[in-house]
């Protein structure tokens, strides 16, 4: 083994890496609150059982499901650049990670609201509730519990899927990581250190999601 | 216009080249998820049979391939070998990093499809003289199967489009080789559509059949 680690040169860049990994954070975060909404969208409409509507959202949700999320990504990269749409690195990551979120889970949502029985509903309309105090009240909390925990994971998917930016030209986490590690050739040493910052990220959400679940859960 | 262009159209031709790059996704898919599947249900195991020792060891080490991009990885470990001195080829680093991931998400899904059965049925069956192989065999394998196998299709199926990530390294895939063709014909729209609807046909069958199982086993 005649390779020599120098670490030097990535600590001297560690400040622009953390920096990196809070962009990270940013555009995973906003691409979950875009799927949520979207996803949200998707399941209700394929719930709705409106024929003209459902095709768009299976559609939807199956090409999500059974593409690389690369792939979407490139699509929304290069693919829309057929018809003159050209998007900026920041939201070619946005829309290619909300798309594939909002996929994933709408499936989630449409699980949790059919382990709610219809009939709760009716039974908490007879007690006298309005159909906004049943949702509210009896509904939202219970498929609050079911899809919180894929919620999570989704979470987590999302920050590891946002890696992949780094093959559009922008520059979180992994982009910059490639961009200092092509600059200095410490390839190894800066990969490393980003496995090392996604590692804990991954954990910093588990472990706030869980703190959210005692607090959100306790009854 | 009379200059020559470098370019050329998407022709049927490319159709087969794509083809081709698909029995690569194909061919590191499989073995990634075979032998991936298998090592994850010797770890399942071992996590399951151990606790708490096995949660610290093992669990820590499959829990960092779970947690870090697999982008990341493939980097990592395709930069590795080098370092103690082997060239490996980006086939063989990307099957390896690969069967390792799977392997990794593999153990959760075993380990929670051992958890699933009773340890009254274990019991039972012990108690009727069973040993503690042909208990594994006859009595977890097929009970706890049913209950991992949609989770485990999930594994399957995110394995294969995770595949697609071994174009980084080099290795000429399916994405790889649009990324060629796109290259040569300026077309990237089409030919992202045809690498979807190839990527579209490999994945869909499985989850339609794994979604048909799951519902002919639970009336059974």
């Amino acid at each position: 083994m005649d390779y020599t680690f120098h670490w030097r040169p990535v600590f001297r860049k560690l400040p622009d890496l953390l920096e990196a990994g809070l962009v990270t954070m940013e555009v995973a975060v906003l691409a979950m609150l875009v799927g949520v909404v979207l996803g949200l969208a998707l399941a209700i409409i394929r719930m709705s059982g409106l024929k003209s509507i459902t095709w768009f959202a299976v559609g939807w949700i199956e090409l999500a499901r059974n593409t690389p999320a690369l792939l979407q990504l490139f699509f929304f990269g290069f693919g829309l650049g057929a018809f003159g749409i050209h998007l900026s690195p920041f939201l070619i990551v946005l829309f290619g990670l909300s798309f594939n979120n909002a996929g994933y889970l709408a499936e989630t949502f449409r699980g949790g609201f059919n382990a709610v029985p219809p009939t709760q509903v009716k039974a908490a309309r007879s007690l006298g509730m309005t159909p906004t105090q049943a949702y509210t009240r009896i509904v939202i909390p219970q498929v609050m519990r079911v899809v919180y925990h894929p919620m999570t994971n989704q979470m987590v998917w999302s920050v590891l899927m946002s890696s992949l930016a780094m093959l559009v030209g922008y520059r979180e986490l992994a982009g910059e990581t490639q961009f200092l590690a092509s600059k200095t050739y410490r390839i190894f040493e800066f990969f490393l250190v980003t496995a090392v910052i996604y590692y804990v990220m991954v954990k910093l959400i588990l472990a706030g999601s869980r703190l959210l679940s005692w607090r959100l859960f306790r009854y | 216009m009379d200059s020559v262009s470098v370019f050329t159209d998407f022709q049927f031709s490319d159709l087969g080249f794509l083809a081709e790059a698909a029995g690569r996704t194909l061919l590191i898919s499989v073995l990634a998820i075979s032998i991936g599947t298998v090592l994850g249900c010797v770890f399942g195991w071992v996590l399951s049979a151990t606790r708490l020792a096995g949660d610290a060891t093992l669990g820590v080490i499959l829990d960092i391939f779970r947690s870090v991009p697999l982008i990341i990885q493939l980097i990592l470990f395709y930069n590795f070998f080098p370092i103690i001195g082997f060239n490996v080829s980006p086939f063989v680093a990307g099957t390896i990093v690969l069967i390792f991931y799977t392997s990794a998400l593999v153990a959760a899904v075993a380990r929670g499809g051992i958890d699933a059965v009773s340890i009254n049925l274990r019991r039972a069956s012990r108690s009727l003289g069973m040993t503690y192989w042909q208990d594994l065999r006859y009595v977890v394998w097929p009970v706890g199967l049913r209950a991992v196998l949609p989770s485990w299709a999930g594994v399957a199926l995110g394995v294969l489009k995770d595949s697609a990530l071994v174009s980084v390294l080099g290795y000429v895939e399916l994405l790889r080789a649009s990324q060629i063709l796109i290259t040569r014909t300026q077309e990237p729209f089409l030919i992202l559509t045809v690498v979807g609807a190839f990527y579209f046909a490999l994945s869909f069958p499985i989850s339609r059949i794994t979604a048909r199982l799951e519902r002919r086993w639970q009336y059974d």
